[in-house]
């Protein structure tokens, strides 16, 4: 009994903070206040599917699979060099690796700022060797950038984690009945990091999704994304109702993606995030 | 008939400065089931390693029927292991398991399909082709890592301690069946452990290892019965190890006094290490003993007694199917055929 008295607490913590405004955003998204009070009304999902809000989705969409892959292209090798070193050595790297993560998120966005703008460092040293770059601020490509460099580490941790709980003696099974280190790596080491893979998916996928910061920095008012759609309709157009809806859908379409990574971790063997 | 298939020659190797093989000599003949056999951290499954080729040696050959294959990679070399905690693919289930060294030698589906159907046979786990690994019991996961070895038709097996984390009575039975399998298939095995009854029961050859090197090689009964030095002897079965002084050829003095013998060659007044296994000692009316002594205590191993007789300033084990109470004065004898004389080992 004392466990559940334990709980409590949390419990409460979660209702308020969870449930309650989970439940607002239900209402604000399905009831409009005007003059005449309160009544039920559809319109605000009908306006998300207009063609112009759908583009954003998709754009958010797009941005955050395209951060994605490239995390899991850089991650998936990086995971394997930080496992594969011995431990004097491993314990170092993971430390430089995680350091980064240390230091506030905006200063790390806006450092990537100052060394893409027109006269940034990137540009001035690009200069120095007579190449003229465009600016690369403001850019599709800047937006992606800040999402991989942010979100990296989050890809990375949970297939190091799988990897290194990978029994040594198998992969030597493997080598012995045959298979070449290609063979190894296709036949038994990848199969075995799948859920490390896909929990590091979800772990970037979603908050790559998600982001206001990143796309607003890095992409200027060019690549409005979801995040960014919501942000306006709670602080500056004010329309509660839309920015209920639009979290809503939002909030389906990753409830969705997780159903589908999460078919790929069986029990018991999940990434274990950290 | 004895075709030689593997030989070691001088190798050794290190670990962090730590030599854990010292100039390793052996030939292994085709069909044969040779046993590495020490204590823990004497170098048997370093050995086995090397062969395997998931370890290089550092100095001396690894010869494969009459190739250098020091270098040689695991994947290409013609042999299999099974290993000490199975290392099975969980990924898999018990047929993919089975089949994945035949699938990279791009084996046809139909022909992989019959192999692993005869292998599972061979291992009595019939129909267990759709199992998943976790479903398995621990000594059917190691007859799935066996099978998985053989379906490839291996010429040698290497096994490191594969029975290990068995339990006695199952582990008995597997050793039976993997010496049926060995014998029927007609393949070498090489097999690590530490267990010498395991190694007594299966072998046609013994080698037995300590800190590095090899102490003696042999059959079962050579080593048993003609063990070259006192590590030897205490390793396989008990032994009582004394003092001696080999006074003259066929002549020992031990324990205050002396005994015929059937050793000779050894330096008059030589210090020796006298070698008596427990079951050797009679025990006898203390009138028509050799020795004499008081029993200290008694412990019942199941088919016989094992006292521990005090007398004339030493310790015996004596193992007897009848047993003396404790306190009983007793007398003890020993044929000359049951004293073995050994070379002191120089310490180092």
């Amino acid at each position: 009994m004392k466990k559940h008295l334990m709980a409590y607490p949390y419990a409460l913590w979660m209702l308020i903070f969870t449930m309650i405004p989970l439940a607002l955003i239900l209402f604000y998204s399905v009831f409009a206040i005007d003059d005449a009070g309160i009544h039920f009304t559809l319109d605000n999902f009908k306006r998300v599917f207009e063609p112009l809000y759908l583009a954003v989705f998709w754009r958010s969409i797009k941005l955050a699979a395209e951060s994605t892959i490239i995390c899991l292209v850089l991650g998936y090798p990086m995971a394997m060099i930080l496992a594969g070193k011995n431990l004097s050595k491993k314990s170092i790297l993971v430390v430089l690796f995680v350091i980064p993560m240390w230091m506030n998120f905006l200063a790390r966005t806006y450092a990537w700022m100052t060394l893409l703008e027109k006269n940034g460092l990137i540009a001035t040293i690009a200069g120095f060797f007579g190449i003229d770059l465009p600016s690369l601020l403001y850019t599709e490509g800047a937006v992606v950038l800040g999402m991989v460099y942010n979100f990296l580490p989050f890809m990375v941790l949970p297939i190091y984690s799988v990897l290194v709980k990978i029994d040594k003696t198998v992969v030597e099974a493997a080598e012995d009945l045959g298979a070449n280190p290609i063979t190894v790596f296709r036949r038994v080491i990848f199969p075995l990091s799948i859920p490390g893979v896909s929990s590091g998916i979800t772990m970037v996928f979603m908050p790559a999704l998600t982001t206001f910061v990143i796309s607003r920095l890095l992409g200027g008012a060019h690549f409005t994304l979801i995040g960014n759609l919501i942000e306006q309709q709670f602080l500056t157009t004010m329309d509660w109702g839309f920015g209920s809806a639009l979290s809503i859908v939002l909030m389906l379409m990753i409830m969705l993606s997780m159903g589908v990574t999460m078919r790929y971790e069986k029990e018991n063997e999940g990434g274990g995030l950290w | 008939m004895h075709e030689e298939i593997i030989r070691l020659v001088n190798v050794s190797k290190s670990f962090d400065d730590q030599q854990v093989l010292q100039n390793i000599n052996l030939s292994i003949s085709r069909n044969e089931f040779v046993t590495l056999l020490g204590p823990s951290g004497c170098g048997k499954t370093t050995t086995l390693r090397i062969i395997g080729g998931f370890e290089v040696a550092d100095t001396g050959d690894v010869i494969f029927e009459g190739k250098k294959i020091n270098n040689l990679p695991p994947y290409k070399r013609n042999l299999n292991t099974v290993f000490q905690r199975y290392a099975l693919f969980t990924h898999m289930n018990v047929y993919e398991n089975i089949a994945f060294g035949l699938k990279i030698k791009k084996i046809n589906k139909t022909d992989i399909e019959r192999k692993v159907k005869e292998v599972l046979k061979l291992v009595n786990l019939s129909g267990y082709e759709n199992r998943d690994i976790d479903s398995l019991s621990g000594g059917q996961q190691q007859r799935i890592a066996i099978a998985r070895a053989l379906v490839n038709e291996p010429q040698v097996l290497l096994l490191d301690e594969p029975l290990g984390a068995l339990d006695l009575k199952l582990r008995k039975d597997m050793q039976l069946e993997l010496k049926r399998i060995q014998q029927s298939l007609g393949i070498t095995f090489i097999y690590v452990t530490h267990d010498q009854e395991e190694a007594l029961t299966m072998s046609d050859t013994i080698v037995v290892m300590k800190d590095g090197k090899i102490q003696q090689v042999g059959t079962p009964q050579d080593i048993y019965n003609e063990p070259v030095n006192a590590f030897v002897a205490d390793f396989i079965g008990e032994s009582n190890i004394i003092d001696g002084v080999m006074v003259r050829d066929y002549y020992v003095e031990f324990a205050g006094r002396g005994f015929e013998c059937v050793d000779k060659g050894f330096e008059t007044n030589e210090k020796v290490d006298v070698v008596i296994r427990p079951e050797d000692i009679k025990l006898v009316p203390v009138e028509e003993g050799m020795l004499e002594g008081v029993v200290e205590s008694v412990i019942f191993k199941g088919v016989h007694y094992e006292m521990i007789i005090y007398g004339n300033g030493i310790r015996w084990m004596v193992h007897s199917t009848m047993m003396e109470p404790a306190n009983t004065r007793v007398g003890m004898k020993i044929t000359p055929y049951d004293i073995h004389i050994m070379k002191k080992v120089t310490k180092e």
